[in-house]
């Protein structure tokens, strides 16, 4: 139990502290890198509550895709850090006043927060016991079952994304030499040949 | 040394929360670094469910962990696309200049 309280301790405390160096940092390389350690820090809570396999997809999708992507985005584009920065320090005061308000309820409302007690009956889904059913295993038992129209709509959202993302970034070339089937298919004998009466020793 | 409760994990995934806000209007030109506190809002979010799901022993705040995963995922390739090809037109990613669309 009192390894289980440290665990979550280190653990919640390197992810509030990276993801207050995200906010704060001045060059968007070294943001990137400190959300990967708050979202690996995440994914320790998440081991810790015994969500293993939303904890091991946080790390692959996450860690894997989405923060490497920000890392491309961030390496490939030339930023200019100084204007960038522009009117930062102003603003701290009265952002920090709005973030500690924020915090401030948010913390009354966890505070002054309890359990109905027929909570337990309307579960959608009981978790089954550990020792019988890996997490895994159960998520998938009602992810293909229960939510199966949920899951299909997520891949379809991905499938938009992707097609999405394409459209935007593709870039057509102007110079360059391609074959375009449409046209080669489009070509007619009269409008590509002539036929042209050369008189005898005249030329052309 | 008190023993986890769920008030424990709401109180990290608030304070995260509030960062990520914080994130958001601190960076007022940087919309990289703006995406980024939106995705911190996602994970405090993320955890709440967690803790929920849990503490309440029920799948189904799990389930929902994963939708939002899936849903932050597409936001941030569509959102980084727009960004490159922003940059492409523009030369910078300032905020400020993103006025073209005005009548």
């Amino acid at each position: 139990m009192i390894v289980q309280a440290l665990a979550f301790y280190l653990f919640a405390t390197v992810a509030v502290l990276s993801a207050g160096m995200v906010i704060t940092q001045r060059n968007s390389v070294h943001a990137v890198l400190w959300l990967i350690l708050a979202f690996f820090n995440g994914a320790g809570l998440f081991v810790l509550t015994g969500a293993e396999f939303v904890a091991m997809l946080l790390v692959i999708v996450y860690v894997g895709a989405v923060a490497v992507l920000f890392l491309f985005v961030v390496m490939m584009l030339d930023l200019n850090v100084a204007t960038l920065r522009e009117g930062f320090v102003e603003h701290v005061p009265m952002v920090v006043a709005v973030g500690f308000v924020l915090l401030a309820e948010l913390l009354v409302l966890v505070g002054g927060w309890a359990v109905a007690p027929e909570a337990q009956g309307v579960r959608q889904a009981p978790t089954p016991d550990l020792a019988e059913t890996p997490n895994t295993e159960a998520l998938g038992a009602i992810l293909y079952t229960d939510f199966l129209y949920l899951f299909q709509a997520a891949g379809l959202i991905l499938l938009v994304a992707m097609v999405g993302a394409i459209v935007l970034t593709h870039r057509r070339r102007e110079g360059v030499r391609k074959q375009r089937i449409p046209e080669q298919i489009a070509r007619r004998k009269e409008d590509e040949l002539t036929l042209v009466d050369v008189p005898p020793r005249g030329g052309v | 040394m008190m023993a986890l409760s769920l008030t424990h994990y709401l109180v990290v995934a608030a304070v995260i929360f509030c960062l990520g806000v914080v994130g958001v209007f601190i960076n007022r030109k940087n919309i990289i670094v703006i995406l980024m506190a939106v995705e911190l809002m996602l994970l405090a979010v993320n955890i709440n469910l967690v803790a929920f799901s849990a503490h309440l022993g029920d799948l189904a705040g799990q389930v929902f962990t994963l939708f939002i995963l899936t849903v932050a995922a597409a936001e941030a390739a569509i959102g980084l696309a727009i960004v490159v090809v922003f940059f492409r037109n523009r030369g910078s990613i300032e905020v400020e200049d993103v006025n073209q669309m005005k009548g």
